[in-house]
Order: C-alpha cells, then structure tokens, then sequence
C-alpha cells in the first residue's frame, strides 16, 4: 500500500490521463484511417456523377444531393419551432407544472432511440399522413429528432443574455416581443447558429430514422417533388457495406470519408464558433 | 389614430405569445403523439401472441409458419451489449470527465473537449464500417472464434459512443460543484487527488449517476453500429463471443421486409413500444438524480 499521498495522487492523475487518451485518441485514429483508404476513390466524377452498375461503379452525387434536401428540409421545420419553443421557455412560461412537463418531455425526446424515431415517422407521416416515403415524412421524422438539439442550445444561449438588457428594453416602453426580437435575440444569435449547425450534422449523419421514412435502396436519379424518395449518404454507406457484395473498398471509404468531412467540418465549426463568440462576449 | 395602433400592437403581442406557447407545449404533444402510433400499431400484436408470451417467448421466428414473436432473445442481446459496453464506457468517461475538469487546464482542456465533442458526432453508421472493418477481424484472429460479429464487438464499438455522453454530463455535474468545498479541503492541506477523491466526487455524485444512465440510454437506443457488427442472430447467447441480434437492430433490418398491416409489422411496432418505456424510465431516472441534490 502507496502511503505517501503525493505519490498516490501521481499515480492517480497518471490514470485519469490515461483513460482520457483512451476516449480521445479513436478520433484521431477513426479520422486518419479513413482519410488514408478513402481519399483515393475521391475524385470530381465521384462527388458528381450518378451510381452506375448496381453501385459498383459512377459517383455517390445522388446521395449528397439527397443528404442535402433532407438537411434543408429538416432544419425548415426544426428551427422555427425550436427557437420559439426555447423563447417560450426561458422568456414566457411561469414555474409550473406544466413548464416542468415540457422539460420532462424534451428530455424524454432527446433520449428517444434514432429507429423509434424511424417508427413513428413512418406510422404518422408515411402511413398515417399518407405521404408515402419521401423527402418530406424523412424531414419532418428529422426535424422532430433534431428538435432538442435546437431548444437546449437555444435556451442556453437566450439564458446567457443578461436580465439587465430585457429590463432596458422594457423601461423604454417597448412591449414583450419587441424587446425579445431587438434587445434578446440578436445577442443569443451565435448560440442559436451553434446549435443549427450541431442539429444539421447530427440530421446529416443519422440512418435509422430515415430507413423506412426516406431512403431509396438505389436510385440514380435526382427527385423532383417533396413526395419522392431520395438516397441519403448515411444510407448509402450502410447498403454498400452490408447490402451488396463485391463493392471495392475504396469506395465504401469514400463514401465514408465524405460523410465524415461533412459532419466533422459541421461540428468543428461549431465549436470554433463557440469558442470566439465566448470570447468576444462583453458582459 | 393613437388608439387605434396601440390595440393593433396588442392584437400582435397576442398573437405572437399565443405562437410562442403553441411550440412550447409541443414537446408534450409530439412525446403523446410519439406513444399514441407506437401503440396504434403495436398493441395489435397482442390479438394474435399474448402479453407474456410476447415478453417472455424465447423464440423470435417472424416469417416461419406458425410464426412465433418472443422477444426475449432480443432483450437478452440489448442487455449482453448495453452491460459490456457500459462496464467499459463507465470507468473510462467518469475518470476522463474528471481529468478534463479538475486536473487539465487552458489550452488541453479546450481540446480535450473538442475531441470528445467530435467524437460524440462520428454518426453510428460510420462507426459501424470502422468496426467491420478493423475490429470484427481483430476479433476473429484474436480470440480464434468463426466470426467476430459478436456481442463483444458490439459492446466495444458502443462503448464509444456512450463515453461521450458520460463524460460531458459528468463534467458538468463535476464543475456544478462550488469551488469552496474543494478549497476548504485543500486548506485542510489535502493533496489535489485527495480533495477530488474525497469531497468533489461525492458531491457531484447525483450528477455522475445521471451521466452513467444517459450513457445507457444511448448505448440501448443504438442501432445501425450493432446492426453493422453484432451478427444478427435471433437466439439467447451464452456468452459474449457469439453473435446476438438486439431490440432496435430487429427493427431496422426487418421493417423493410415486412408487409405493413402483418403481424410482424405489429410485432415490430410493439419492440418500439418496448424500447420506448425502457428510455422513457431510464431519462426519468436520469432526471431525477439530476434534481436530487438541487433539492
């Protein structure tokens, strides 16, 4: 038994470094692995030309471009009605139960498992709705999963903006929205963007909630309605590397390289983002 | 005229707070609404197969005749791959958590940070292809066993994506810690370790469990990286080199097959119900460690 505390907590703090680059270093490692067998098949044809030969051989371009629309399409429904949502939150509501209810559920819907997500998109939106699979039962499943994402960072954000301001604001004369829309909004804008690029990644990236709402099998052809169906690259990635055999690797790591850079370049922006709006903060 | 703008204004203030409040109830209505199709379409199994059959039926065969929907070998795989991957994921984000908030400072800890931000964004599919293409052969070879589509894998590959989880929520309950108690303890003249070991951690403790079962939660609710790299075998496994096939990779794979309106589209529906109330429990749980200590 160590007896000297000083050595003890050495040991300790050795430890807890340790663990840290065990958690860490798998980035770095996911990272450089798939830059190393991917960057080969990237090629212009391959970012924008359609699959030929039962995916064997072309480009991935209808899958960015169906990755694209679902993105588009989810952040036009998310976005508005998460800021509001947060705007009810930190602006509106009393402490009561019926707020304490809306925190329990957008805890619960952050929790909610991705595929579960995928069965009620197709219950209500593809069934139900009759919307069928399409770019718009695949947003809407989307924009409800991301809807968390957005509130949390917005109200943090909108929670980050001095009282001091909204009392200003008011004691000029100014009504409730007025001072929201000039004297709130404007300065929690950085964390409302921060948390639209982390929603957008994180709709970009995801499979299970599109697989039955969405997501075409194989399809080279760019859609022309919100009712069609469209390849999205996630999907993409998980059909040419379990669905169809006799695919080169190379082009499974392409197209795991490109999803990669989109998400990671999305989150890193993010993060740089963050970091200089905290910085720049004057209060 | 001055009047007249004045209730034109109201109207306005009105009508924007009556918006406002309509998107903060709907969290509510979309968890309901959530709950009401899952139910709409999976209680319907329970005509043809009975509750605890259901629940406890030990075989999962969807389209033999006479079909039979247990799900407990299902269960059996989620549970295998969420305690692997939680016994790895628990010590490592918790010791990792506490090195990025007590020990590391300025310039590391910002990047530490970032890097399990990222970490956290890898999406489950690419995860996934990494697994099968790196760990499932490492697997095979090392352990000489036919196939490294195992639960093993499986618990491996989700252990990471549940530290990031576990190590932000707990590095938040870690930093919510006044810093009076640390510096009482170090007045004391406690070394840094002993004040972590002996008055931070346990303060923060409420929080630790919560980020543990958040963990959990992400780790049940995972789908595409299992379905990539468990194996996919429908029956009880009696250890964790053999494939299992879990809850949400069930539903993933065989949806597409299933003929809407059929008792294996039922069936299916109801393992989303199933999965559902296990999150629901496991964030309620989470949520009131959070608030234990507050109180």
């Amino acid at each position: 038994m160590i007896r000297n505390p000083y050595i003890k907590e050495r040991i300790a703090f050795a430890v807890l470094f340790a663990a840290t680059v065990i958690v860490v270093l798998p980035v770095i490692f996911i990272v450089f692995f798939i830059i190393q067998h991917g960057w080969h098949a990237i090629s212009w044809e391959f970012l924008t030309q359609m699959p030929r030969k039962g995916m064997r051989e072309g480009g991935i371009f209808p899958a960015i471009i169906g990755t694209l629309y679902l993105v588009l399409g989810t952040l036009l429904f998310a976005l508005p009605l998460g800021v509001m949502s947060a705007i009810y939150l930190t602006e509106y509501a009393k402490d009561n139960w019926l707020t304490r209810l809306v925190r329990l559920a957008i805890i619960n819907l952050a929790g909610v498992p991705s595929v579960v997500y995928g069965l009620f998109g197709l219950g209500i939106f593809v069934m139900f709705l009759k919307f069928g699979a399409s770019i718009l039962a695949g947003s809407l499943t989307l924009a409800i999963m991301v809807l968390p994402i957005i509130i949390t960072t917005t109200r943090e954000a909108l929670d980050s903006v001095p009282q001091s301001f909204r009392e200003v604001s008011l004691s000029l004369g100014a009504s409730k929205w007025d001072t929201i829309r000039h004297a709130v909004l404007p300065h929690a804008m950085p964390g409302i963007l921060t948390g639209m690029i982390l929603a957008v990644s994180r709709a970009a990236g995801e499979t299970a909630p599109i697989l039955f709402t969405v997501a075409a099998f194989y399809l080279p052809k760019l859609p022309h309605s919100v009712f069609d169906q469209v390849m999205a690259l996630p999907y993409h990635l998980y059909v040419i590397s379990t669905q169809v055999p006799n695919i080169k690797l190379e082009v499974r790591y392409g197209t795991a390289l490109i999803l990669l850079m989109i998400v990671l370049t999305m989150n890193f922006v993010a993060i740089i983002l963050r970091a200089h709006f905290r910085k720049k903060k004057k209060w | 005229m001055l009047k007249r703008r004045w209730s034109a204004k109201r109207l306005k203030e009105a009508a924007i707070e009556k918006c406002v409040y309509l998107s903060g109830i709907t969290s509510i209505v979309l968890v309901a609404l959530i709950f009401i199709f899952l139910a709409k379409e999976g209680f319907a199994i329970f005509r043809t197969v009975g509750f605890g059959d259901f629940l406890l039926g030990s075989s999962w065969y969807p389209i033999s005749t006479p079909a039979k929907f247990g799900i407990l070998p299902l269960m059996a795989g989620s549970l295998l791959v969420t305690l692997g991957a939680t016994l790895i994921a628990v010590p490592i984000g918790i010791a990792s958590a506490v090195y990025i908030s007590e020990v590391a400072s300025g310039k590391i800890k910002e990047t530490l940070k970032s890097g399990i931000e990222l970490l956290a964004a890898i999406p489950s599919v690419v995860l996934g292809f990494i697994g099968m293409m790196t760990l499932v052969p490492w697997v095979k070879s090392t352990f000489h066993i036919p196939t490294g589509l195992t639960a093993f894998s499986g618990a491996v590959m989700l252990a990471f994506m549940a530290t990031p989880t576990i190590v932000s929520i707990a590095e938040d309950a870690l930093n919510a810690v006044p810093r009076r108690y640390k510096e009482a303890a170090l007045a004391l003249g406690s070394t840094r370790w002993q004040a972590i070991w002996r008055v931070v951690l346990p303060a923060a403790s409420s929080g630790i469990v919560a980020a543990v079962m958040l963990g959990i939660g992400r780790v049940i609710g995972e789908t595409m990286a299992v379905m990539m790299i468990t194996g996919n075998a429908a029956r009880i496994p009696d250890s964790i080199f053999q494939p299992v096939r879990t809850l949400t990779a069930t539903v993933a794979a065989e949806m597409g097959e299933t003929v809407r309106g059929s008792d294996h589209y039922f069936a299916l529906f109801a393992i989303g119900i199933v999965l559902f109330i296990i999150t629901f429990f496991i964030n309620l749980i989470a949520d009131l460690a959070v608030h234990y200590k507050a109180k």
